[in-house]
C-alpha cells in the first residue's frame, strides 16, 4: 500500500492486486502498531525515520486519525549481556542522528514508573519513536492511494508472471491478465511463491509471532517496552499502551515456529504473560482481551530484500521486510518510487545497498 | 426495584445482607450475590457512563460476556455482573477509563497446568449434564466445566413446568427442579467431575483448551470436545437500545428468578417467542407489572398455551408491532412502538408511547458456537449438543445431551450399544416447533341425558372419532358415578400441537389420551371410550405445564359450577369469599365470579388451585384469572418519537447503524475492513452481539449473503487477567493496596449520622 501512495501520487498507473477481501487484511493488520528509527543499520534507520515521519504527520496533513503517539521506544537491559548489545549499538544509533541514550534502572524508572526494579540494569530510551493502530494507518494508506488514482482489485489472486525475453510483461490472476513493465512483489509472507513465477528463489520464508490486546485502561505507559532478554520459549517481547488505552503485546518465540500456520495455539499466552507481569508488575490485573498470529517474512540475516532484479527485468522485490513491514513500509515505499522514476536520493542509495538481493546474507541485524 | 420477598414458587434468601457502598450510599447485599443484583435492589440500575460517548451504562448480558456493567470495585474495575459483593466493598461507577492499580509486587508467578481427560464438556445446562450422564453409563472419564457457580444453565432460572414427553425429560416438572435433579444424578457419578466457575477462553490449534477456573488459569487436553454452550440471545437494533433497562430475558431472569431481585417495576417486552412470553409470566409472578408485548408477525411464535396464559392474566399482547424506541435521557423511562405492515415497515399515525422501566429484548437465540467453529477449524474431535447446536426447548437439549454422549461412546469405542431409534425420533419430536391450531369449540353444558355434548373434540382429525359416538357415561356407571345429574369433566383449553403429555400419565381413570406415537397430539378426553366417568381429582389440572386444563364440576349444583383453575401466584394472592376476573382462552373478559376455595396441596408443586363458582354456560369457557389490571396496560397520552440513525450497533464501542450503513452503501464488503474503519467487533464483547446486526444491515443495504467477508474470529471468550494467565496466586498479598476489611458496623453508624 505504501508504495501504491508513493507511485501514485508521482503520477504512476498503479495497480494492487491483492488475493484477501479487502486493504491490509494479510500480514498488516496482524503488526502490533510500533515505528521506530532506532535499528541497528543505516539502511532501516533510514526508513525507520522517514516513516516516523509519515506516520506522525499523518492525521494533521490528511486527517485521517490513525491513533498516533510519539510515545518512544525503550529498551530493557537485565543482564550484562543485553546491556552490551544496546550500548555498543548506541555509537551507530547517534552517529546516524537518532536522539536515543542509555538511561540506569533509577533514571529509566522515572521514566516508566511501572518497571519492576528487581535486577533492572538500565535501558536505552528513543523519545522519537512511537505507534500507532495498524489498521487506521493501514486503512488511511489505502484511502490515500485510491485517492491519487492507485487501483485495487481485491480477491484476485496472482497464478503467473509473464516474461518476455527476461523482461516482466504482464500480472495473471484469476481475474484476468494486467502487462505492466514494472512489477513489485510486495507478497510478504508470500514472496517467494511469487518469486518462483519469474523463475527466481527468494530466501524469504515466514516464522510467527503471536500478539495479544487487552481491555483499556487509563494511560500510564509511554514507550514501547522492549525486552530482548531470551526466556524459555522465547527470544523477546515488546508491548505498548495505545491511544485507546489498551495494551497490545507480542512475543517472538523461540526456536522460531517456521511455516504459514496463523492458528492460535495455547502456549503463547501464559508465556507472554509471566513475561510481561514480571517485568511489570502492575500488569496482573489488566484482562487479555483477545489473541492472534501473524506471520515475519525472513530472510537469512533478518533484513529487508529491496531493489530490482538482475535476472527479470522490471521486476522489483520489496520482499523479507521481517515483521517490520509495517514499521519500514511507508519509508520504502517512497523509495521504491523513486527507483522507479529513477530519481533516487543519496540516502536511498544507501538503503538499497544495505538490502540489495545481491548481498552476502551471512550478517545478522543485532537489533531485528 | 427491590427485593422479592415473596414469590409463589422461589423461596427467598433468608440469610442475613451485609452492608457496602455505591458512590458513598450504604446498600445491602446477600453472601454470594453479584454486584450487579445488589444494585438492582438497591434501586441503581445505571452503573456508570461509557468512556467515548459518556452515555449510561447497565446491566445487559448479565453473564459475563459484555463490559456494559463495569464498575470500580475498591478501586479496581470489574464486571458487577460476575464479581460476588463483599462486606464493606466500595463500589464506584465507572465514567472514564479505569486507572491499573499499581501493584509494585508480584506474587509468585507458576507453570500453568495441563490436565488430560477423555472427554471435555463445555457447559453444565440440560444438554451437557444429560450428556455427562450418559457417558457415565459407559464409563467413561468425563470433566464437566460450567462458567456458573452452579449446574443447570438456564435451567437455573426456569421457574415454570416444562413441556415435554413426562417418561423422556420429566415433563411436568419446574425447570429448576430438573436442573437440581439432573445436577445431583451427575454428582453420583464417579467419572465425572464437575468445575464450577470455570470459564472456557478458547479452543486452540494444538487440541487444548484454555479454561479460567475460579481465578487460575488451566490448560485442558480432551480427547473429545463437547460444546454444549447453549445460545445467545439476538440483540435488537433501535433508538435507545443500549439505555439502561433495555436487556434480554437472559439477563432479567438472572435478577428476576435467580437472585430474586425485582429488576423492574413496569417491564415491556419485544418478541413473542417462547422465551418472552415465558419471561412475561415470570415477571408477573414476581410482581412486575407487564405493560404489554410486541411481537413483529400476526401470531406470536410461541406456545399457544404460554401466549394465552399470558394474555389471560391480562397483559396485552401487540402482534404485528414492532419497538420504535426506548426512551429516557439516563435509563429507560417509555418505549414507543407501532403497527407494522406486512413488509414489516410501521404504519403511520399507530405510534403509542408507554411508561416502563424495563424493556426487555426477546427476538431469538442464535448458538454459543465459537468453540466448535475453532475445534472444526482446528481438526479437533469435537460434538455439540443442545441449542449450541440447534435452537430448541430445554426438553430437547437433554435428549440431545443424551444421544451425544452416545454417540461420543459408540465413537471412543467405550460401547457397542447403538443409539436407540426412538430416541431419535423423540428429539424429532421434542424439537418439533408448534404444529396447527385446533379449533376447540367450547363446550356448553348439558345434563347427563344429552352426554354427546360433553365431550369437546371439535377437530377435524379422525383420531378417536368413535368416542364421541355411543359411549353414554350413564350406561356405564362406576362407583365414582355422581348420584344427581351434575359431573365432572376436564376442559382443554390446549388447541395447538405443540410437545407434551404429562396429562395423559395423572388422570387416575386413564380418560386422558395421547397417543404415545406423537406426543405432539392435543390431548382427548376419552371417558365415553373407557366408559367411566370423571371423579373431579383435579390431578390434570395442577399438572399441565401449560395451565391449559380447568375442570368443570356441577355435581353440587347443576347451575352453578365449581371451576377448577390452577394459578401459580401462590395461596395468598386470592381468598375464599374475593371476587376474582375470570378470562377466556384469548384473554377476553367473562365475568366476576366468587372465589369459593384456595387449595394449595404440597404434591401440586406449587400450583394452587383456585375453585371458582359460575354459571354453567361459562364455566366451559373459563381458562385463567386476571391477575393484572387493565391500566398497567394504558398507553401515555403523548407518543415520544425516536431519533433517527443514532441506534447503535455496536455497544461496546457505540457504533452506530447510520455509521456501518454509510460504509456499506460505499461498497465496503469485508466486515474487517469495517471493524478497520470503525473498530465495531473489537470491544469486550468480541462481536457477539454486533455480527448478526451488521448482516442484517447488509441485507437491508440489499448485499446478498455471499458477497460479505465475514469477521475473523479471534480467542478469547471472555477477558482474563495476565497475572492469571501467568499463574500468578489470585489475591496479591500486596499489603498498600490491600483493602481494610471495614467493619459493617462503621457503616451502619455512617448511614445513620
Amino acid at each position: 500500500m505504501p508504495a501504491a501512495w508513493a507511485m501514485a501520487r508521482s503520477g504512476l498507473r498503479v495497480l494492487v492486486v491483492d488475493k484477501l477481501a479487502s486493504a491490509g487484511q494479510g500480514s498488516n493488520k496482524a503488526a502490533i502498531g510500533g515505528i521506530r528509527a532506532t535499528h541497528s543499520e543505516p539502511a532501516k534507520i533510514h526508513l525507520g525515520l522517514r516513516s516516523l515521519e509519515i506516520a506522525s504527520t499523518w492525521e494533521a496533513t490528511y486527517g485521517q486519525p490513525i491513533e498516533w503517539e510519539t510515545g518512544g521506544y525503550s529498551f530493557v537491559a537485565h543482564h550484562a549481556r543485553e546491556e552490551a548489545i544496546l550500548k555498543n549499538l548506541l555509537e551507530t544509533q547517534k552517529a546516524s542522528g537518532l536522539r536515543i541514550d542509555w538511561y540506569d534502572a533509577e533514571a529509566l524508572r522515572e521514566r516508566i514508573p511501572s518497571l519492576a526494579p528487581e535486577g533492572l540494569l538500565g535501558g536505552t530510551f528513543s523519545p522519537g519513536d512511537g505507534h500507532c493502530s495498524p489498521m487506521r494507518f493501514g486503512h488511511g494508506l489505502y484511502v490515500q492511494a485510491v485517492k491519487e488514482g492507485a487501483e485495487f482489485l481485491f480477491r484476485t489472486e496472482v497464478t503467473g508472471l509473464e516474461t518476455d525475453s527476461a523482461r516482466i510483461r504482464a500480472v495473471q490472476t484469476n481475474r484476468g491478465r494486467f502487462e505492466a513493465p514494472i512489477v513489485v512483489n510486495a507478497a510478504g509472507a508470500w514472496a517467494a511463491e511469487v518469486g518462483r513465477m519469474v523463475g527466481l528463489e527468494h530466501p524469504v520464508r515466514p516464522d510467527s509471532h503471536e500478539g495479544g490486546v487487552t481491555e483499556p485502561v487509563a494511560h500510564f505507559l509511554d514507550p514501547m517496552v522492549v525486552d530482548i532478554s531470551p526466556g524459555p520459549g522465547s527470544a523477546n517481547y515488546y508491548f505498548f499502551q495505545h491511544a485507546t488505552g489498551q495494551i497490545i503485546f507480542c512475543i517472538t518465540p523461540s526456536p522460531s515456529i517456521w511455516g504459514f500456520d496463523t492458528r492460535e495455539t495455547s502456549q503463547f499466552l501464559p508465556m507472554v504473560a509471566k513475561r510481561m507481569v514480571t517485568l511489570m508488575p502492575r500488569l496482573q490485573q489488566l484482562r487479555v482481551r483477545r489473541t492472534w498470529r501473524g506471520l515475519y517474512p525472513m530472510t537469512p540475516d533478518g533484513s529487508p530484500i529491496v531493489g530490482p532484479s538482475k535476472e527479470v527485468e522490471g521486476y522489483l522485490m520489496a520482499i523479507g521486510l521481517c515483521g517490520q513491514g509495517f514499521m519500514l513500509g511507508p519509508g520504502l515505499g517512497e523509495v521504491l518510487d523513486r527507483l522507479v522514476r529513477d530519481a533516487l536520493t543519496d540516502d536511498d542509495r544507501i538503503v538499497l545497498e544495505g538490502l540489495s538481493p545481491t548481498r552476502s546474507f551471512g550478517g545478522h541485524a543485532a537489533l531485528k | 426495584m427491590a427485593r422479592i420477598n415473596e414469590h409463589p414458587i422461589l423461596t427467598p434468601s433468608s440469610e442475613a445482607t451485609f452492608p457496602l457502598t455505591f458512590q458513598g450510599q450504604v446498600i445491602r447485599a446477600l453472601p454470594g450475590e453479584m454486584l450487579s443484583s445488589a444494585l438492582f435492589a438497591a434501586g441503581f440500575r445505571t452503573f456508570g457512563k461509557h468512556p467515548k460517548d459518556g452515555s449510561p451504562q447497565g446491566i445487559f448480558c448479565a453473564n459475563g460476556q459484555c463490559s456494559q456493567c463495569m464498575v470500580l470495585a475498591d478501586g479496581i474495575p470489574v464486571k458487577a455482573c460476575m464479581t460476588p459483593a463483599q462486606p464493606g466493598m466500595r463500589i464506584e461507577p465507572l465514567t472514564e477509563l479505569p486507572s491499573l492499580p499499581d501493584r509494585q509486587t508480584l506474587p509468585p508467578t507458576g507453570e500453568i497446568e495441563t490436565l488430560e481427560v477423555e472427554v471435555l464438556i463445555i457447559g453444565g445446562g440440560p444438554a451437557g449434564l444429560s450428556a455427562a450422564l450418559e457417558l457415565a453409563e459407559h464409563g467413561m472419564d468425563v470433566l464437566l466445566i460450567d462458567d456458573k457457580d452452579r449446574l443447570g444453565g438456564k435451567l437455573v432460572l426456569q421457574t415454570h413446568r416444562f413441556f415435554g414427553s413426562i417418561n423422556a425429560v420429566h415433563a411436568g416438572t419446574r425447570g429448576i427442579d430438573i436442573g437440581v435433579r439432573l445436577a445431583s444424578d451427575v454428582s453420583e457419578k464417579p467419572t465425572v467431575r464437575t468445575w464450577l466457575n470455570s470459564t472456557a477462553l478458547a479452543v486452540f490449534s494444538d487440541g487444548i483448551v484454555g479454561v479460567l477456573r475460579d481465578d487460575a488459569y488451566v490448560r485442558i487436553r480432551p480427547q473429545m470436545l463437547l460444546a454444549a454452550t447453549g445460545a445467545r440471545e439476538k440483540a435488537l437494533v433501535f433508538p435507545g437500545n443500549t439505555l439502561p433497562g433495555v436487556y434480554g430475558a437472559g439477563a432479567f431472569q438472572t435478577l428476576v428468578n435467580r437472585d430474586l431481585v425485582k429488576a423492574a417495576d413496569r417491564l415491556f417486552i419485544v418478541g413473542g417467542g417462547n422465551v418472552g412470553l415465558i419471561a412475561g409470566y415470570h415477571a408477573l409472578q414476581a410482581g412486575i407489572d407487564v405493560v404489554g408485548l410486541v411481537e413483529a408477525l400476526p401470531q406470536c411464535g410461541g406456545y399457544k398455551v404460554h401466549r394465552d396464559k399470558l394474555a389471560r392474566m391480562g397483559v396485552p399482547i401487540y402482534t404485528s408491532h414492532t419497538v420504535l424506541s426506548a426512551n429516557g435521557a439516563e435509563a429507560v423511562e417509555s418505549v414507543t412502538i407501532s403497527q407494522i405492515d406486512e413488509g414489516f415497515r410501521p404504519v403511520e399515525g399507530t405510534e403509542r408511547t408507554y411508561a416502563c422501566d424495563t424493556v426487555l429484548i426477546a427476538v431469538g437465540l442464535d448458538p454459543v458456537d465459537e468453540f466448535t467453529e475453532a475445534a472444526n477449524r482446528f481438526g479437533v474431535p469435537v460434538y455439540t449438543a443442545g441449542d449450541a447446536d440447534e435452537i430448541a426447548e430445554a426438553s430437547a437439549a437433554i435428549f440431545s445431551g443424551k444421544i451425544t454422549g452416545r454417540q461420543i461412546a459408540l465413537d471412543m469405542k467405550r460401547t457397542s450399544a447403538p443409539i436407540p431409534e426412538d430416541w431419535a425420533r423423540t428429539t424429532a419430536i421434542l424439537k418439533s416447533h408448534p404444529g396447527k391450531t385446533i379449533d376447540r369449540t367450547a363446550p356448553t353444558i348439558q345434563t347427563t341425558e344429552d352426554s354427546a355434548n360433553r365431550t369437546f373434540r371439535e377437530r377435524e382429525t379422525p383420531r378417536n372419532d368413535n368416542a364421541r359416538s355411543d359411549g353414554e357415561l350413564g350406561a356405564s356407571p362406576t362407583p365414582d358415578e355422581p348420584s344427581s345429574n351434575g359431573f365432572a369433566f376436564p376442559v382443554f383449553h390446549c388447541t395447538q400441537e405443540i410437545p407434551c403429555n404429562p396429562c395423559t400419565s395423572v388422570c387416575p381413570q386413564g380418560l386422558i389420551h395421547i397417543d404415545e406415537a406423537d406426543i405432539r397430539n392435543v390431548p382427548d378426553y376419552i371417558a365415553d371410550q373407557v366408559g367411566k366417568a370423571c371423579i373431579g381429582c383435579t390431578k390434570c389440572v395442577s399438572i399441565c405445564p401449560g395451565l391449559a386444563i380447568t375442570l368443570v364440576d356441577t355435581r353440587e349444583n347443576v347451575e352453578m359450577a365449581n371451576v377448577t383453575i390452577p394459578f401459580e401466584f401462590g395461596d395468598s394472592a386470592l381468598e375464599p369469599g374475593q371476587m376474582a376476573l375470570a378470562m377466556d382462552v384469548n384473554g377476553d373478559l367473562l365475568g366476576e365470579f366468587w372465589v369459593a376455595r384456595v387449595t394449595a396441596m404440597p404434591s401440586n408443586d406449587r400450583t394452587v388451585l383456585v375453585v371458582v363458582e359460575a354459571p354453567r354456560d361459562k364455566a366451559a369457557r373459563i381458562a385463567g384469572l386476571r391477575v393484572q389490571e387493565p391500566w398497567v396496560g394504558e398507553p401515555l397520552p403523548d407518543v415520544v418519537r425516536p431519533l433517527e440513525d443514532e441506534d447503535i450497533v455496536c455497544r461496546c464501542e457505540r457504533i452506530t447503524a447510520g455509521e456501518i450503513r454509510a460504509l456499506i452503501q460505499s461498497g465496503m464488503r469485508d466486515i474487517n475492513e469495517i471493524k478497520t474503519v470503525t473498530r465495531t467487533g473489537m470491544g469486550a464483547c468480541g462481536g457477539k452481539t454486533c455480527q448478526t446486526l451488521i448482516a442484517r444491515l447488509f441485507r437491508e443495504c440489499g448485499v446478498p449473503e455471499e458477497a460479505v467477508t465475514k469477521n475473523v474470529p479471534r480467542p478469547l471468550f471472555v477477558e482474563v487477567a495476565l497475572g492469571t494467565l501467568a499463574g500468578a496466586s489470585a489475591n496479591p498479598q500486596d499489603s498498600d493496596e490491600n483493602v481494610n476489611p471495614t467493619d459493617p458496623h462503621s457503616l451502619d453508624g455512617k448511614v445513620q449520622a
